[in-house]
């Protein structure tokens, strides 16, 4: 290795011995990473097939139970109903700002409080929704006071999947509007222009040029807010205290049962699970991307 | 986007526009609410804003948090700045792995991370004690991307390896290009990386909660079954100062952009 270094394109003035000796002073981060990171990724990879010590696929079989199954499908029914909400109502958003003044005080506003409404989530973020719409909230007594009844038919809801989808989209809205807003501005005006000039209407526009071009970041910002939403855990963990509807949840009721024996095990099963879903998304949002990014230079 | 858009065009957006708004607000207005009414009577009390530094528990949170944060900025910066700034000038090659390694905490879930980090952290606390400080280190883990990300794009406005040759044939040693000659000129990116830390910092849940670490927000939680409008009041104060942070970061990054397209315009 260090003999096919001195030939390297860089002109390098101590020779032969540079090609190895400046890699070592990558070694705390390198270290660190590993420590913090990539062993404990490792661990749980590796844990999940383990039982006593040994190899074994009880870990796994345990994830094509009921229980663990009717989680992981609320996790999805969540993080896909969430991603979707997002998406169309982020995607319009954006579209509205940026219709504008594309560099005016609105789309600044938007971008800036975006990136501070995406980042919001956990006990905050519970606590002003339980404000809000659950028993004595806000709006709630708003809503009871003028039409004489409780609107929300009592407050169970918010801390069930209704809830987390409501509450869910409050991050994933600015997220959509955070990662697709870029791409509008692939949309150039030009393209409006000739089209209009050849006699196109706003409609033909849209549906020949503008949809067709939007369509692989629109996608693949959808799969961002899926990972994103897969992911979470903070939020729906204060919002809801008990319980394990989904997969987040069971991790942290299998982690934290010291009852039970051998769910540890459970918990490294659920967090391999996990990981592979959010991998696998993320995996093809890359993937995707790198496709759309083809279209918007 | 061409010319003046219709009438019906500009009452949909601004309706709609408005309908955001009133979503995004209205949580934060009823916590503004909650933790300022007493509700047998109806009336405005700020009472419960002051548990913030009366109520012992909640202050001494407050206080392991704003540590966590200031170490884990300082974790931060001393792990990734030279090692990126090396990364240019010298081992161009690790470009790749070091971007790939910084970025990927955002696809391995940070409860993907606890569940595994147990065992570790056992061996932190073996060294350090049992503190909540440890959580230093895994959150310089989770700030990885946002900090990579901020500091990157400050290095690659800037010329690193011409600065430092310059630096170099006039007889600085390397701690002297590092301190006195690059971190200047990426001082925007740092300061960027440093605020978002901060903010991703003081509403950390996860690791706090499960490791059983009683940081700020853990403790708001905790709070919350026995003082409800304290906890609030401390949730709405911590979503502001971060939201200040937040909005101050977006404001540096844009004019640090804003100043580098006047510059290669």
């Amino acid at each position: 290795m260090a003999l096919t270094a001195t030939g390297s394109d860089t002109p390098t003035r101590t020779g032969r011995r540079l090609s190895v000796g400046p890699s070592l002073a990558l070694l705390p981060f390198l270290v660190f990473v590993g420590i913090f990171l990539i062993i404990p990724t490792v661990t749980v990879i590796v844990q999940g097939f383990l039982e006593n010590g040994r190899f074994s696929l009880s870990n796994i079989e345990t994830l094509f139970t009921g229980t663990v199954m009717r989680a992981l499908w609320k996790s999805v029914v969540l993080s896909a109903s969430t991603a979707l909400i997002g998406a169309v109502i982020g995607a319009i958003a954006s579209y509205l700002v940026v219709s504008g003044n594309p560099d005016g005080l609105l789309r600044r506003g938007a971008v800036s409080l975006s990136g501070v409404l995406a980042q919001f989530g956990g006990v905050t973020l519970a606590f002003a929704w339980i404000t809000t719409v659950g028993l004595g909230g806000m709006l709630q007594r708003a809503l009871e006071a003028a039409f004489g009844y409780d609107v929300f038919g009592g407050s169970g809801w918010l801390y069930d999947m209704p809830g987390l989808i409501l509450v869910y989209s409050y991050f994933q809205i600015p997220l959509m509007v955070i990662v697709f807003l870029p791409a509008l501005n692939g949309l150039r005006p030009q393209w409006r222009e000739a089209a209009t000039n050849l006699g196109a209407s706003t409609w033909q526009f849209w549906k020949e040029v503008g949809i067709p071009v939007l369509t692989p970041p629109f996608l693949a910002s959808a799969l961002l807010l899926f990972a994103n939403a897969f992911a979470a855990y903070a939020t729906a963990a204060i919002l809801v205290s008990q319980g394990q509807i989904i997969l987040p949840l069971m991790i942290r009721a299998a982690l934290t049962s010291e009852v039970v024996l051998g769910q540890q095990n459970l918990a490294f099963a659920l967090a391999l699970e996990m990981v592979v879903v959010v991998a696998v998304v993320m995996w093809v949002y890359n993937w995707y991307l790198k496709r759309a990014a083809r279209w918007l230079q | 986007m061409t010319g003046s858009p219709s009438v019906g065009f500009r009452v949909f957006r601004a309706v709609f526009l408005l309908a955001c708004v009133a979503f995004f607000a209205l949580p934060l207005v009823a916590m503004l609410d909650f933790s300022t009414k007493i509700p047998a009577t109806g009336e405005r009390t700020f009472a419960d804003w002051q548990a913030l530094v009366t109520n012992d528990s909640l202050r001494e949170s407050i206080i392991v948090s704003v540590e966590l944060a200031v170490l884990t900025v300082a974790g931060m910066v001393l792990l990734l700045v030279p090692t990126m700034i090396w990364v240019r000038l010298r081992v161009p090659r690790a470009t790749r792995l070091v971007e790939f390694l910084c970025l990927l905490p955002l696809t391995i879930p940070a409860l993907v991370i606890v569940v595994g980090i147990k065992n570790v952290m056992a061996w932190v606390n073996y060294y350090i004690g049992d503190t909540p400080l440890a959580l230093t280190f895994p959150y310089i883990i989770l700030v990885l991307p946002f900090s990579y990300r901020a500091i990157d794009s400050a290095l690659s406005a800037i010329d690193v390896k011409t600065l430092s040759e310059a630096a170099r044939s006039l007889g600085a040693g390397w701690p002297t290009v590092f301190v006195r000659i690059v971190l200047p000129n990426i001082v925007g990116g740092v300061l960027g990386a440093a605020t978002i830390t901060v903010a991703l910092v003081l509403g950390e849940f996860t690791f706090g909660s499960l490791l059983n670490y009683q940081t700020m927000p853990v403790e708001i939680a905790a709070i919350y079954k026995v003082q409800a409008r304290a906890a609030v009041a401390a949730a709405l104060a911590s979503i502001i100062l971060i939201a200040v942070l937040l909005m101050l970061l977006s404001y540096v990054s844009r004019d640090r952009r804003t100043r580098e397209g006047r510059a290669t315009a």
